[in-house]
């Protein structure tokens, strides 16, 4: 009789379900009476890790708000796919006013509120990159500078996915979207471009400051509790893999989410009043390649001429891995 | 009570007493005295129960108040100028989602050449956004348009711009009559929106529209500012019978001799001439045209009260059949004339009236009596031609020393 070794590795911070836990310890999303703020029935393609991040997201603030959520959602695929009328797959009272004023409106929200005495209810803002990072800038900062009582979350999939994969602000070094072709002598996004929106938040010294990935359903879960916990302004930046843009199989989103973070090249952190509180350490390493290669906007790196590219782009994850301690060296 | 009191902060004072529960606004000449005057109100607590948000730019003013608004909040907001452009997505979206927001414009003119003074280029920028469109004539009037504004948005879901004349109003004193609170909490009913975000009862607002649609979306949108002329010109008559002077009303009527503004007045087709205008250059009209009609020139005023909706039937019955109606315009199209006149011409299509465009008082140059006078009498001696631009330097503005850029007209 043979005998099946089976690895024991459904614990701990990257179990998903969180089965083999005890019931109170497990995440709101493996519960039969979860809230499914963002029901079935949505548009969203195949893997999106959006609508994956967004139904936590939303989830675990419904839950941690009492049910008292009102959401302001910037235009982008989020929007697009979830509200085509005459449907709509939120719960949630939700709004969608423009591309680039979400933040702008959530604070409309949080002063009526104010004003009418009801600071019960809370408030969340939420959009892609584009709105956040690149048109919605300006609204976002003003939000954060006045510390308005607003939870922003920013799923951040790297790019103008719904318009057809164009090139934002966040879209990473060497990628190809259809605005910056695998052509020329320095195919993809130029390197040396770009900026972060988690550091951007950092230095308006707003009271919490996090980055998660769905990879990590308990640490995001814990991260929108934390936030919901506290008042002010407050920012999620979330790292959402897009199959379409990112040009990878569907069943892939969770574990490049994962290499992203293990490569080092995403930092998951927590910061409070602008300061680094807290730093997720690389738990298994893995090499930038883990990440890069199943991604066919990355496909160009692969091929002769790529190697200083992919150099480079390990001299990022390594920057990463030095300035946060990801490896864990300096404690 | 009367008082004397700036433009500015007569507005600021009849806002506040309107109960609004979010004032939002960014900084900008000739606006600035009003939001100024309504923060120091939430501050002191003169303004109660309201939260003054001060924000980062005119689309994000206008963005805070559709989150207010659609929250269930009585919403304020104040801009001019570059600052209603720098808005303008953020204005339509207001319209579409039919949040009845309303907004003082201190009308200034667009650069550039960049220019703070006042004319209606800002505000006819925006003449398509779907929302209501008032024009002051005087001080007293910016202030009560704004309860009328108001009560008319709300039950209409149609938000509101009072449009009055940068610094020309924003910035002149006057002896006034501001409603009292007591006044306004028995005239203005409660603000209680058909559709808010509301946790007891979850909605879903400003969802995607495909083409199978968004015609009957805006068709339903375009009845309901059909409704608008009615429910403006009744909040009109009930201001009056409240207050007991006029405000608002689709269109404004003059005596025949005095020039007195009379909502009894007859209509003006006894005259050779009949001038239409909109704004403050009414009280210029008024004191310069009696003198022509003692001149022997039949001439007679009527005033836009609403620009949008455009009250084109009532327009035509204040006319009767003037022989020239002349549109002081304070806006031009460029390459076509006056953006009112376009209106006027489409209202008197088919009448026997010839219209002429008489643009007047661009970035904020004087509109001068005499010169008013002098094309109504070019008019009635039928030697006014479909467009003139009011006082312009035919030989072009002049060098004012050596070395300085030239100007050519």
């Amino acid at each position: 009789m043979s005998v099946v070794h089976i690895p024991f590795l459904q614990t701990g911070t990257l179990a998903v379900g969180g089965r083999l836990l005890s019931e109170d310890e497990r995440s709101l999303q493996s519960q039969a009476d979860r809230p499914s703020s963002l029901t079935k029935g949505h548009r969203a393609c195949q893997g999106c890790a959006e609508a994956l991040a967004a139904r936590w997201v939303m989830d675990t603030a419904v839950e941690a708000s009492g049910g008292r959520l009102i959401v302001a959602n910037a235009t982008g695929c989020l929007e697009v796919f979830s509200t085509l009328y005459p449907e709509s797959a939120w719960k949630p009272p939700w709004i969608h006013s423009l591309f680039a004023n979400a933040a702008a409106v959530a604070t409309g929200i949080a002063s009526a509120l104010h004003a009418q005495g009801r600071d019960d209810v809370r408030v969340l803002a939420q959009g892609g990159d584009g709105g956040t990072v690149d048109i919605g800038l300006a609204a976002v900062s003003g939000m954060f500078e006045r510390n308005d009582d607003v939870l922003y979350v920013c799923y951040d999939n790297q790019g103008y996915m719904n318009t057809g994969v164009q090139r934002s602000s966040a879209t990473p070094a060497a990628a190809r979207t259809a605005t910056t072709p695998a052509v020329g002598r320095s195919p993809g996004q130029a390197f040396g471009q770009g900026k972060s929106m988690v550091k951007i938040a950092m230095a308006h010294e707003i009271p919490y400051v996090a980055s998660a990935t769905p990879a990590d359903l308990r640490d995001l879960e814990a991260k929108v509790r934390t936030a919901m916990a506290m008042h002010g302004a407050r920012y999620l930046h979330v790292l959402v893999p897009c199959p379409v843009g990112w040009g990878s199989e569907s069943s892939q989103s969770i574990a490049l989410a994962r290499a992203a973070v293990q490569s080092g090249i995403f930092p998951v952190i927590e910061a409070r009043a602008g300061e680094l509180t807290e730093v997720q350490r690389i738990r298994e390493r893995a090499d930038v390649e883990e990440y890069l290669r199943p991604q066919a906007r990355f496909a160009h790196l692969f091929k002769p001429g790529g190697d200083d590219a992919l150099a480079r782009w390990r001299a990022l994850a390594e920057a990463n891995i030095r300035r946060y301690d990801l490896l864990g060296e300096r404690s | 009570m009367r008082e004397v009191l700036e433009g500015s902060q007569a507005v600021a004072r009849t806002v506040a007493r309107c109960r609004p529960g979010v004032v939002c606004a960014y900084p900008i000449s000739p606006q600035t005295h009003i939001v100024e005057a309504l923060s120091a109100m939430a501050r002191t607590g003169e303004l109660a129960d309201c939260e003054y948000v001060n924000v980062e730019s005119e689309f994000s003013a206008m963005s805070v108040s559709i989150g207010a608004s659609a929250a269930g909040s009585r919403a304020y907001t104040a801009t001019a100028s570059q600052g209603l452009l720098y808005m303008a997505e953020a204005v339509f979206n207001a319209a579409g989602m039919g949040l009845p927001i309303v907004m003082t414009v201190a009308n200034r003119a667009i650069g550039a050449p960049i220019n703070i003074w006042n004319d209606h280029s800002d505000a006819m920028a925006l003449r398509d956004s779907g929302w209501l469109q008032l024009y002051a004539a005087d001080n007293q009037e910016a202030a009560d348009l704004h309860v009328i504004a108001f009560a008319a948005a709300e039950e209409l879901e149609i938000p509101a711009m009072v449009c009055m004349d940068g610094f020309v109003l924003t910035h002149a004193t006057d002896v006034l009559e501001l409603p009292t609170a007591a006044q306004i909490d028995a005239f203005l009913p409660r603000f209680a929106p058909r559709q808010a975000l509301d946790i007891d009862h979850p909605t879903t607002i400003g969802t995607m529209a495909g083409p199978e649609s968004f015609t009957e979306t805006k068709y339903l949108q375009h009845r309901r500012f059909l409704d608008a002329a009615g429910v403006l010109a009744a909040w009109s008559e009930r201001f009056h019978e409240a207050f007991g002077r006029e405000a608002g009303g689709l269109v404004s009527r003059y005596t025949p001799d005095t020039l007195d503004r009379a909502r009894d007045a007859a209509p003006a087709d006894d005259g050779d001439v009949t001038v239409i205008a909109m704004g403050s250059v009414l009280g210029t009209l008024q004191a310069a045209l009696p003198a022509l009609r003692a001149e022997g020139v039949p001439v007679r005023l009527v005033g836009i009260g609403s620009y949008r909706p455009f009250p084109a039937e009532a327009l035509r019955a204040a006319l009767g059949g003037s022989r020239h109606v002349v549109v002081i315009d304070r806006a031009l199209e460029l390459g076509s004339g006056g953006v009112l006149t376009g209106d006027v011409g489409r209202a008197l299509a088919g009448t026997r009236s010839r219209v002429h465009s008489v643009v007047a008082g661009l970035g904020g140059r004087p509109i001068l009596e005499e010169s008013l006078r002098a094309v109504v009498r070019r008019a009635h001696a039928g030697q006014l031609g479909p467009l003139e631009l009011l006082d312009l330097k035919e030989g072009g503005v002049p060098v004012p020393h050596e070395g300085a850029t030239e100007v050519h007209r």
